[in-house]
């Protein structure tokens, strides 16, 4: 059984007075790919930004292998080894391409070689090396997204967290944005893919958890959704509250 | 020709007239204008440093200008020689500057500039009011220029190419600097401080080095300001001064390299020698802000590229799109 990359235990979230997350619990095994499901306002993005940080559990825990980071700010969970692609995808505008990725890349602990390089991030993404001089504000919705990703996996992450990275761009696009997460996975990279359309994930994910109103209602393996034939589109679209407990 | 090559060859073109400009306008006046469009322009780009790239607008460095100045002209006339004076000034400037600092980036946006305000009217209250150490309202006065290296910078000449080396420094230090990832971490925490917290930066640290650096470059020009003019008084921390270096980066264009220069170039040329010929010169300063405004908004030297791009059509300059405005 591999070990918990990343592990939510009983995590509440509140922004003010308003209660976000109830109690949420999943687990990320290593070099495994988690599919995080839901509508808008299911608390996916809140997950995300409990997890870098930005926003502090009430209750609950958070451990990156095994390592509490529940308690610690953004900058110091981005030094344990949390990368996020962040929904919207967030680039630096008035920053040039080289320095996005410049900004992000971090050296690892000792003096271990790291896998991610400005020079193997651009050979992943040749489009980014043609527009290496050009500010991000200026590159298309899909340069941005690889740019996004690129950012994110110069950090050397061990845990990459994958904020609805097909939103807003064409299926082409998104084919090739799947396709290069399919290649972190077989890399052994952990990751948390958010999304709201759940072709994509559970064709790439290997445990899939599904929030509503910021609770856990589907938590099991993609192979389990298959076996078990589990509806989960219906906890997706609109749907009365009787017809998604049925 | 690429665009590389003829920006090179512009800087180039740049220091080759400020070099030669002594030989070629020879009335000492324009010489000692001259002189003090260097000091103020290395003063502006401390603060572009903070305004122009790390998004961050103080009302307070005049504070900073004049604090070296202050430094050394205290230390000179207690009977220190001029390099231990010298030395003294750069200490003071730096532990200032990061005392200043750690206060003023409590806050940010109008916070900030609130504080920096505040904290320079404290400075100005203490070069005003504590007579027994800054000699208040009169000032206080050096008995000669220092003589660098064994050389000579009495005259306006000498003195001119001293503020040139020292302008060439601070030119190449932010040039190097804004294009390092040091540079690309402070634009980062101006146009997404919450993004370079998840990235693993420390935000406020990063911003604290800016405001240090910044605040180091600007003491450096109120090193050669007390130089050239052989005195500092509380008028020179005044609320005016530190709008004056402001108004210098914003007309002459934020976060670029050569703005502070242009804008430094107007308002001392304005102030020091359109003032001989109209009575009302500031008015026409004010007349020439309005027109900025109105029709470049983004200062000078970016509004020029952007003008010449329209009439000429040919040349594609790279838009910078606008910061997307993440709150810290």
């Amino acid at each position: 059984m591999p070990a918990d990359a990343l592990r939510f235990s009983g995590v509440d979230v509140y922004y003010g007075e308003s209660h976000a997350l109830h109690g949420v619990s999943f687990s990320v095994g290593e070099g495994r790919v988690l599919g995080l499901l839901g509508r808008n306002g299911a608390g996916k993005t809140t997950c995300m930004n409990t997890t870098v940080g930005l926003l502090q559990p009430r209750r609950g825990d958070i451990a990156l292998f095994g390592e509490s980071i529940s308690r610690l700010g953004p900058e110091a969970i981005s030094r344990k080894g949390i990368g996020l692609v962040p929904q919207g995808r967030r680039v630096f505008k008035r920053l040039t391409v080289r320095e996005n990725l410049v900004v992000a890349s971090r050296r690892l602990p000792g003096r271990q070689a790291p896998k991610w390089t400005l020079d193997t991030v651009l050979d992943e993404f040749p489009r980014l090396r043609e527009r290496t001089s050009h500010y991000a504000g200026n590159l298309s919705g899909g340069e941005q997204q690889m740019l996004a990703i690129g950012r994110a996996l110069i950090s050397n992450p061990r845990v990459l967290l994958m904020d609805e990275p097909s939103e807003g761009l064409a299926p082409q696009i998104v084919a090739g944005v799947f396709a290069t997460i399919a290649k972190l996975k077989s890399q052994g990279l952990s990751i948390v893919l958010v999304e709201q359309n759940p072709k994509l994930v559970i064709d790439i994910a290997d445990d899939i958890v599904v929030l509503n109103s910021g609770s856990v209602v589907i938590a099991e393996t993609t192979r389990s959704i298959h076996e078990k034939n589990i509806d989960v589109s219906r906890y997706l679209g609109v749907v009365s509250a009787e017809d998604a407990v049925s | 020709m690429t665009a590389g090559y003829s920006r090179i060859l512009a800087v180039f073109a740049f220091i080759a007239i400020l070099v030669t400009l002594p030989l070629w306008i020879r009335d000492t006046f324009y010489v000692n204008i001259a002189s003090q469009i260097l000091i103020w322009s290395i003063a502006a780009m401390g603060l572009n440093l903070l305004v122009g790239y790390a998004g961050l607008v103080s009302l307070g460095h005049a504070s900073l200008f004049a604090i070296g100045g202050y430094a050394v002209g205290i230390a000179i006339t207690s009977g220190f020689d001029q390099l231990t004076a010298f030395v003294i000034g750069l200490a003071i400037i730096l532990l200032i500057s990061a005392i200043f600092g750690a206060l003023a980036l409590r806050s940010t946006g109008i916070g900030f500039l609130m504080i920096t305000l505040a904290i320079g009217q404290i400075l100005w209250g203490v070069a005003y009011r504590w007579v027994s150490l800054t000699n208040g309202d009169n000032g206080i006065s050096i008995p000669a220029r220092p003589q660098p290296f064994g050389l000579d910078i009495e005259g306006p000449t000498p003195f001119y190419y001293l503020a040139l080396a020292v302008f060439i420094l601070a030119l190449a230090f932010t040039s190097r600097l804004v294009l390092s990832p040091l540079g690309a971490a402070i634009r980062g925490t101006r146009d997404e401080p919450r993004r370079m917290t998840a990235l693993g930066y420390n935000v406020w640290l990063t911003r604290y080095i800016a405001f240090v650096m910044s605040g180091f470059l600007s003491g450096i020009a109120g090193l050669l300001f007390l130089y050239y003019n052989g005195f500092v008084s509380p008028q020179v921390l005044t609320v005016q001064s530190s709008s004056e270096i402001l108004l210098m980066v914003l007309s002459g264009g934020s976060a670029t390299i050569f703005g502070p220069f242009v804008g430094a170039l107007v308002i001392v040329f304005m102030k020091n020698v359109a003032s001989s010929f109209v009575e009302r010169w500031s008015l026409v300063l004010g007349l020439i802000f309005v027109l900025i405004i109105i029709f470049i908004p983004e200062g000078i030297v970016p509004g020029l590229a952007r003008l010449k791009t329209g009439f000429g059509g040919a040349r594609r300059i790279r838009a910078v799109p606008a910061p997307s405005g993440e709150a810290s």
